[in-house]
């Protein structure tokens, strides 16, 4: 079952790269969470990549917080170990905490299907987007037009137009 | 010439490669190429066929972009590197019109 527009995202408490431990709720304070599965392997992920990483930059300034996290089954993905993720972190450079979710608890528990598939929390950790980052992974100029656009009107207050769209990418690597 | 599109359910690129495969063999007058689909649905399937991911496409039995070594074999997405290095789901559409070029001239040597 997928998480709900307005519902109060579950808390979590995964490591990342660096072996420090993060959860939602220490966030006290942020105005916005971007929660966004991802991976190592999937060229979906990997076309959107640089376009979630600008955003993690950009809006760092006004408190946004974004966290990473890889859920896929990595003994049948091993590109997708924590091995793997740690390389990949140390190799590129990353404005964001890379999370692993060896259990896949956090994914279920978002109801997250593909890589990549984005959650867009306000200051009180409801769920205020989902879906893509924007409308289509192969044009780099649409800047995670739709992920942006959710920020934006949880940092300013307004009505978001599109709260939900259709996450788009390979899906969810689940253990058997 | 013999086109075959390998593809696991897993990934939503399956229609964007046919598309792009029928629309190159529409540039070179190749319209009536039949694209043959075959699905991979099982580990078993992936190691049978030598599977690095969906898609891939086969001219004359032979990838249309070799897998490198590394690239483990099993039902994931395949990553390809456009000519101007955006990564993408499908090949390029360049790398896609030349080997099929290559083939139909390798069948019109051949005949």
């Amino acid at each position: 079952m997928s998480l709900s527009i307005g519902q109060v995202a579950p808390d979590f408490s995964l490591l990342d790269t660096q072996g420090r431990k993060w959860s939602v709720a220490s966030y006290d304070g942020a105005p916005a969470t971007v929660v966004v599965f991802t991976c190592n392997h999937c060229p979906y992920a990997l076309a959107w990549h640089d376009r979630i990483v600008d955003v993690a930059r950009e809006y760092a300034a006004r408190g946004v917080r974004v966290l990473a996290v890889n859920s896929n089954d990595a003994d049948r993905y091993p590109r997708d170990s924590f091995d793997a993720m740690k390389d990949r972190v140390a190799k590129e450079d990353w404005p964001m905490p890379y999370l692993h979710d060896a259990t896949q608890e956090v994914a279920r528990a978002y109801g997250a299907t593909v890589t990549p598939d984005v959650f867009v929390l306000d200051a009180e950790d409801k769920l205020r987007y989902r879906g893509a980052p924007d409308a289509n992974y192969d044009n780099p100029g649409e800047r995670a037009e739709w992920l942006r656009e959710a920020l934006d009107s949880v940092l300013d207050g307004s009505i978001l137009q599109r709260p939900e769209t259709k996450p788009v990418g390979c899906s969810i690597k689940w253990k058997a | 010439m013999n086109v075959e599109l390998l593809w696991w359910e897993g990934c939503p690129s399956t229609e964007k490669a046919r598309a792009a495969v029928e629309e190159a063999l529409s540039d070179l007058g190749l319209d009536g190429t039949p694209v043959r689909m075959r699905e991979v649905r099982t580990d078993e399937d992936a190691e049978q066929a030598g599977f690095v991911g969906s898609p891939t496409i086969l001219i004359d039995g032979v990838d249309l972009v070799p897998a490198v070594d590394d690239e483990p074999i099993g039902l994931s997405c395949r990553v390809y590197r456009r000519r101007d290095g955006r990564i993408s789901p499908i090949p390029d559409p360049d790398d896609l019109r030349e080997a099929l070029r290559s083939a139909a001239e390798r069948a019109e040597v051949n005949r």
